[in-house]
């Protein structure tokens, strides 16, 4: 069936260049099971949250709210404040899918970090459609991250360690990313002005109300420093 | 596990549906035949890196900074991230080596 050989060489073409977010999926995942498990989650439901929430820098947020007290408010407005970078992912993605129909769903749906940076910025190969690629790297990625957090969540109710600390895995992967965007000259004012506005917040309004303020300063002194410029 | 099975539940989907309107909303407000308008454009195109810097800051918002030791395992362990990852470039090395340093130094260290 011709059908099913253009989906074979779209996921031939997705594959390798899904390796990275493989190994730091499965990593971050399987951290994020074990840490479920430590909090008294097992398997069942840290694999539920993967699929459903998601989003993986909001899935270890939840895990304070998780185990404390039942505050959905609290969660809701945690995860539009926490996930809010989406809304500049889905801007930079408006034109790349465009026209794709019932894909954009699951498209949308699983844009994570990794999966952006991706879809951003690499082309299908000679011969794959542009639908079948990216739909290929998207759900690969989905998978790793559903599947490293069941593996986590596995592990993590049998063998007995001390995990304090595995956490820091995510802190690392932001530091990446970090040194990543700070690998375009023209973004590192912005990546500077995100840590002092940042840093600063936590110093002023403290660490349970760091989020809004420094975000409302990052748009501030951005917005008004292209002011200046085009001016 | 302090919540009940609906109480849990609930929180994942309220999460999922937080995350889910964040990914969304750029494609209802500007749907498939409109052009976004310069300013957002612009504001795109560095917004991720300011994103990240403050990320990183809120993930360390929990870290002793005024009372010993002063942020020091969280500080060497970012220093260890960086160092890797200007060496190797291996997004996985990179986090899976600062991790265990971290862990290390938490655990055994800075007890």
């Amino acid at each position: 069936m011709a059908h099913t050989g253009s989906w074979r060489r779209a996921l031939r073409a997705a594959f390798p260049v899904t390796v990275p977010v493989l190994t730091g999926y499965v990593c971050l995942g399987l951290a994020y099971g074990v840490l479920m498990a430590a909090n008294g989650y097992g398997p069942l439901w840290s694999v539920l949250m993967s699929a459903v929430g998601f989003g993986g820098s909001m899935q270890y947020a939840a895990i304070p709210i998780l185990v404390t007290a039942f505050e959905p408010l609290q969660a809701f407005l945690l995860t539009l404040m926490v996930n809010a970078r989406h809304i500049f992912y889905g801007l930079s993605m408006l034109e790349r899918y465009r026209g794709l129909g019932w894909a954009r769903f699951p498209l949308i749906y699983t844009l994570s970090d990794e999966t952006f940076s991706l879809v951003s910025t690499l082309d299908p190969p000679e011969g794959v459609g542009r639908r079948d690629f990216f739909l290929c790297v998207s759900l690969l990625d989905y998978g790793y991250w559903v599947a490293g957090t069941a593996l986590g969540g596995l592990l993590g109710s049998v063998l007995t360690f001390n995990a304090a600390g595995l956490d820091f895995a995510l802190t690392a992967l932001f530091v990446v990313l970090f040194l990543e965007q700070w690998k375009e000259r023209e973004r590192r004012p912005a990546g500077v002005i995100g840590v002092a506005c940042a840093a600063l917040s936590l110093a002023v309004f403290g660490p349970d109300n760091l989020v809004i303020p420094a975000m409302v300063m990052i748009l501030a002194i951005l917005l008004g420093g292209r002011k200046l410029t085009c001016a | 596990m302090r919540l009940t099975p609906m109480e849990t539940l609930g929180i994942i989907l309220v999460v999922a549906a937080g995350t889910q309107i964040t990914r969304w909303l750029p494609f209802w407000l500007f749907p498939d035949n409109k052009q976004p308008p310069a300013w957002v454009t612009d504001l795109g195109r560095v917004l991720p890196a300011a994103t990240m810097g403050l990320l990183v800051v809120y993930c360390l918002k929990g870290a002793a900074w005024t009372a010993p030791p002063h942020g020091a395992p969280e500080l060497l362990a970012i220093l260890a991230v960086a160092a890797l990852h200007r060496w190797k470039g291996n997004v996985l090395l990179s986090i899976a080596g600062g991790t265990a340093l971290y862990m290390v130094l938490i655990q055994r260290v800075f007890v």
